[in-house]
């Protein structure tokens, strides 16, 4: 079975989704990602699906789901990189699946998470490197 | 491009199949000259349906067949279960209904990705047919 590798830039967490899911992958990749955040505390995941060019309602709502369940531990989420074809394929099939917060591309979404971490006020939270 | 690619027929049971399944649609769209859209929205609507007969049937099969002449580009899926079949055609066809608390994206979603789509279904076999097409 395949892993994500999720990466760790300070309290930010990055993964990059690049090969195409089973639903078992993808339930696995939901579990490793929140149970990640809730170990190091995470202040902001993004999670960049560039390389996805089929993201069906199930795997929308695995994406849904996990970025739901990261906010509710407390952290800021991004999701990066959806491809053009797959946006108007969900909306085609009459779901706006994705209720996530996108960003066109990683660079992008690193962006947004730093301004909303630092948004929160407490600036210590920012640091790059340890806390 | 006239020889035609050979049908293949894949056994649906488990969730890996089913990324078998929209794999093997995308890659022949992709060779039959079909743009990224249409790619995308077969090997989506390939994806549903195979994962429709794993959640109501458990299992069933997914042919995939090049059906292009020298005027038109043509791929026809054929998507068939034993299981026992939808009991209310008309009302599963319509948006918004669901069966299974609305995690899909249901059939009246699938029937908007591809030009054509046909169903039929009884206890003991539904089979959905969908195409897509175009002309060279």
């Amino acid at each position: 079975m395949k892993k994500i590798p999720i990466l760790r830039l300070g309290r930010i967490l990055l993964v990059s989704i690049q090969e195409d899911l089973t639903d078992n992958e993808a339930m696995q990749f939901q579990s490793d990602l929140v149970n990640k955040v809730a170990e190091i505390e995470a202040l902001g995941v993004a999670v960049d699906i560039t390389a996805l060019d089929v993201v069906d309602s199930y795997m929308a709502r695995v994406i849904n789901d996990t970025a739901s369940m990261v906010r509710l531990l407390g952290a800021e989420v991004v999701i990066c990189g959806i491809q053009p074809y797959v946006a108007m394929t969900l909306i085609e099939m009459g779901r706006d699946l994705i209720g996530a917060d996108c960003a066109f591309n990683l660079d992008q979404g690193l962006e947004m998470l730093r301004e909303r971490i630092a948004h929160r006020g407490d600036i210590r939270f920012t640091g790059d490197g340890d806390e | 491009m006239n020889e035609r690619r050979p049908s293949v027929r894949l056994a649906i049971g488990n969730s890996s199949d089913i990324v078998t399944a929209r794999q093997a649609a995308r890659e022949l769209s992709a060779h039959l000259g079909f743009g990224k859209a249409h790619q995308t929205r077969l090997a989506t609507a390939v994806s549903e349906l195979t994962r429709n007969v794993i959640q109501y049937a458990g299992a069933g099969s997914c042919l995939i067949e090049d059906l292009s002449d020298p005027g038109e580009r043509m791929i026809r899926i054929t998507i068939e279960d034993h299981g026992p079949g939808i009991p209310d055609l008309t009302l599963a066809l319509q948006d918004g209904f669901s069966t299974s608390g609305g995690l899909g994206a249901g059939l009246p979603g699938v029937r908007r990705l591809v030009d054509s789509f046909h169903i039929s279904s009884n206890p003991g076999l539904t089979r959905i047919v969908i195409a897509i097409r175009k002309p060279v």
